[in-house]
């Protein structure tokens, strides 16, 4: 009687040394959902939909992750193409699907390029790559803001007074993405609202409804707790394909040569596994989804923040993964969706809670941050714990 | 029929210095043939011409020829030398740990099937295509299986190999080898430094059946009861010599080890002792020392060095010569009983060790002896400045700075001594040759002041002419200041051209304790275990 329950225990511990970091997020969590003194339902859309924006640029880091090359920061390069396939785009006037599906079409050479440079760059810094990608990104961000505050305009000919700042030169802080705002979400979508049931949409929705999350620091003001829940369905369809399509890139010749790459470059390279080839291989994929990711991220957001909307993305990709158990070098598909979901329940609660605690919303937008950079430093701390127990 | 592999007149040079001097050696289909030599004999060398190393061909290549059942290939890759057949067991394992068995015997030769994406990307590009097939698991786990149960080896083929015992490592690496359709040559580098017993002699059972197979058989080993199990004939080199093949029948373990080992320098005239040594006086009385360094460990070592002498340690590598010294030191973890003069050395503490007078050279002189882009004169300097405050000079109580002009009066005087080839005590060390940073490594040790000296690998990487100097400098050290001094070092010769006596470490154990005018048999047999 007593050694099967005593087995059992055992094997809860193993489990939660081993799952240590999603434990901790999922208390947290609900720690801080309690806190924020809001309901289910406003809680589960606002989750629901930072989990269809952001979900597909935190797979993205996967690959790079099983090819031994770390958490890829260099994805802010892949957000920098996506943004500007979408500036184009809205300057072709283009809109709604066939808008977006231009912008994704457009952004694949520019982030082929852009992660054949990074890749490049990571061949060079081998075992580096993390700090590497980092200093690249703020780098890639001062040629970008030169490209846009400066060249579009003079250098390169482009007049659009809606889009360049007075000047005439340079582009506008924020780019209304309104053509394409809710271009891949509407393809079918199901509204629920308390009370009311349950209403699928097929095709686009009237764009004079307002967006739950419309803009990045939604505060409980913007969202009652009686407005309706918007669920993405397209887009969750995408992003469910996108999961199988990295399980099926696992499972071929070039997956698996990129996870004998990710273990030992030594033995791969001594195999006859031509490493640099597949790593730079494993980057531009990365990229290419990244880009893909922030055009998605962007359709939702129906707004574009031409100087900022592209710095925090590696570094909230990176921190939804690992707060969803992944490491810098084993991350699944499951560790991605669970992370982006724990991530952004936090950065949505955490406000939440820090105006119901100090009263004041500016100590909320503080706790915002404060989570940001606190889950990765929390969450790198648990896996040095967890990799401690395992030697 | 030609032999399989055939390599005549092989010639190396590294850097003017000639490893490999016109080398036959062939092996017939079906054929065992045992290389054997000392380390430096020029074993690893040859093999690394035969798989086409990258370092061969960075430093200008070789001459001779090597056939490939009668043809002649020009291998310059290891991709070239899979190519026509030569697969290669390795002495470190080639296996990545998080991969099933299966998946490491297939490694980039996975089997694979075609999926839509692939077939369209291969109408593009037919390699890029390859790649985007999809594994066949199935047929992968058959081929596995099948290699396995040639080697004879019961494993789970989906187990992940990072959690199996070592032995059946060596073994998965065996069968991946033989997994190979074309592979006609396999070469065993030390295989069975790791395994067991009985591990070893399934190994040397698999290599008869694989023999019997018709492939050819290229085994280098150290053991040498191995080589008299299963060899047909045993190739002998000596600095980059052939200097014998024997077929297995007419060989036996003395007359191999006489042979390995050879008389190459003669006995050099020391200088006399003006002090006497014996059994009576013991600087150092190790009592069954176990000291845990990776791939020098040393499972039981009992030694006495007497007061004043130069006692040698040599060995095979991998067998422990190298871990006495480093577990005394306590650069590794160690446990056991040292007495030094009588008293109990602490293990484990580098800087009790160096407050007992006992000083030690490092192998590993990059790496640990030396501060590379640091100039000569803190090398010199540093340990003792910091163990035991040499060179500081106290300003203030509780504020001592460093004595510059005392350290570079120091620093001149040794490099003097020493004839440190240099531009002056500031010189970085990085920028010395191999000769030159060994003096340094000495002169900052005859700064410390020891009575006991462990030196290791005193001349490795040093050019013939400083070696000399070198050996000659260790002599003065002994003999004008009655420095013990213990030297570790893979050349025979060298130990035998200076020490009073050897010590030869066979497994981690001291098999024997020699003089240095003693028969080249038994110093083979020693080192054997």
């Amino acid at each position: 009687m007593n050694a099967p329950a005593e087995h059992r225990n055992f094997d809860w511990m193993a489990l939660a040394r081993k799952q240590a970091v999603p434990i901790t997020f999922v208390a947290l969590c609900l720690t801080l959902c309690v806190m924020s003194g809001q309901g289910p339902a406003f809680l589960a859309g606002e989750v629901a939909t930072r989990l269809a924006r952001n979900s597909f640029t935190t797979l993205s880091l996967i690959v790079p992750v099983l090819a031994g090359l770390g958490l890829n920061f260099g994805i802010v390069l892949g957000a920098m193409a996506a943004q500007m396939a979408i500036i184009t785009v809205v300057h072709w006037n283009m809109a709604g699907l066939s808008g977006f599906l231009a912008a994704a079409l457009l952004v694949v050479p520019i982030a082929i390029a852009f992660g054949w440079l990074v890749g490049l760059l990571f061949n060079r810094a081998k075992g580096r790559e993390m700090v590497t990608g980092l200093i690249a990104g703020f780098f890639a961000n001062g040629l970008y803001q030169l490209l846009f505050l400066f060249l579009v305009g003079t250098l390169i000919p482009f007049h659009n007074p809606a889009l360049l700042l007075p000047e005439g030169y340079g582009l506008r802080n924020t780019v209304n993405l309104a053509p394409v705002n809710y271009a891949l979400d509407d393809i079918l979508s199901v509204t629920w609202k308390s009370g009311q049931g349950m209403a699928w949409t097929v095709g686009s929705a009237d764009k004079t409804q307002p967006a739950t999350g419309a803009v990045p620091s939604t505060g409980p003001e913007s969202a009652g707790a009686g407005s309706p829940v918007k669920i993405p369905i397209s887009t969750f369809l995408l992003i469910t394909g996108l999961c199988l399509g990295i399980g099926w890139l696992m499972a071929t010749k070039l997956g698996q040569d990129m996870r004998a790459v990710g273990q030992d470059m030594h033995i791969a390279e001594v195999a006859g596994i031509p490493v640099d080839r597949t790593r730079l291989i494993a980057v531009v994929v990365s990229t290419v989804l990244a880009a893909w990711g922030h055009l998605v991220y962007l359709q939702n957001m129906g707004t574009l923040n031409t100087y900022s909307s592209h710095e925090q993305i590696g570094m909230f990709g990176v921190a939804s993964l690992l707060v969803g158990g992944a490491s810098v070098s084993r991350a699944t598909v499951w560790q991605a969706l669970l992370g982006t979901l724990l991530f952004h329940t936090l950065f949505v609660t955490s406000p939440l809670a820090g105006k119901t605690l100090m009263g004041d919303p500016q100590i909320g937008e503080y706790f915002r941050v404060f989570v940001a950079y606190g889950v990765i430093a929390l969450a790198l701390a648990l896996h040095a714990w967890k990799g401690g127990h395992q030697k | 029929m030609p032999p399989i592999l055939e390599m005549s007149a092989i010639a190396k040079e590294y850097y003017g210095n000639r490893v490999l001097k016109g080398v036959d050696l062939s092996v017939d289909a079906g054929e065992i043939v045992c290389l054997v030599g000392e380390n430096g004999a020029g074993k690893s060398t040859l093999m690394n011409i035969l798989f086409g190393m990258p370092v061969v061909h960075a430093t200008g290549g070789f001459s001779g020829a090597v056939k490939i059942a009668g043809q002649r290939v020009a291998i310059d890759s290891p991709f070239k030398a899979m190519e026509c057949g030569i697969g290669m067991v390795h002495q470190e394992f080639m296996l990545l740990p998080g991969f099933t068995v299966t998946e490491n015997i297939k490694l980039n030769r996975e089997l694979t099937s075609s999926n839509p994406l692939s077939s369209v990307v291969g109408a593009l590009s037919p390699s890029a295509g390859k790649r985007l097939e999809s594994l066949d698991f199935d047929s992968m786990t058959r081929d596995a299986r099948a290699a396995l149960a040639r080697v004879g080896l019961e494993v789970e083929s989906e187990a992940t190999v990072g959690g199996l015992p070592v032995g059946h490592k060596q073994f998965i690496e065996i069968a991946r080898e033989v997994d190979r359709h074309k592979a006609r040559i396999l070469v065993f580098d030390e295989p069975s430094a790791v395994l067991t017993e009985s591990e070893a002699d399934r190994l040397l059972e698999t290599m008869r059946a694989l023999a019997r197979d018709g492939i050819g058989i290229l085994f280098i080993t150290h053991r040498l009861d191995e080589v008299m199990a299963v060899a047909d004939r045993i190739v002998v080199l000596r600095d980059g010599e052939r200097v014998a093949q024997l077929a297995g029948s007419e060989a036996s373990v003395g007359r191999i080890a006489e042979l390995m080992v050879g008389r190459k320098i003669e006995k050099r005239d020391l200088p006399p002792r003006s002090f006497s040594v014996s059994d009576a006086e013991l600087a150092l009385d190790i009592r069954d020392l176990v000291v845990d360094m990776p791939g020098e460990p040393v499972t039981g070592a009992t030694l006495s060095v007497r007061r004043g002498e130069i006692l040698g340690i040599g060995g095979l590598a991998g067998y422990g010569k190298l871990g006495i010294a480093n577990g005394i030191a306590g650069i590794y973890p160690g446990r056991g009983t040292v007495l030094k003069d009588g008293l109990p050395l602490p293990l484990n503490d580098p800087a009790g060790s160096l407050a007992r007078r006992v000083a030690f050279l490092s192998e590993d002189r990059r790496g640990v002896g030396l501060l590379l882009d640091e100039s000569i004169e803190l090398n010199i300097g540093l340990t003792s400045l910091q163990v035991q405050g040499k060179f500081l000079r106290t300003w203030l109580p509780g504020l001592s700075l460093l004595d510059a002009a005392g350290l570079r009066a120091h620093a001149r005087e040794m490099i003097r001594w020493l004839d440190v080839r240099c531009v002056g005590p500031e010189q970085p060390v990085r920028r010395l040759s191999g000769g030159n940073q060994q003096k340094v490594c000495i002169a900052k040790a005859v700064t410390l002041d020891p009575d006991l000296l462990f030196v290791s690998e005193p001349t490795r990487g040093v050019d013939v002419g400083a070696k000399q100097r070198i050996l000659d400098e260790l002599v003065s050290l002994n003999r004008d200041r009655r420095m013990t001094i213990v030297v570790t070092s893979s050349e025979l010769a060298e130990l035998r051209s200076v020490c009073d006596r050897i010590a030869i470490v066979a497994r981690g154990k001291v098999s024997r304790v020699l003089a240095p005018d003693a028969a080249d048999v038994d110093f083979g047999l020693a080192m054997a275990g």
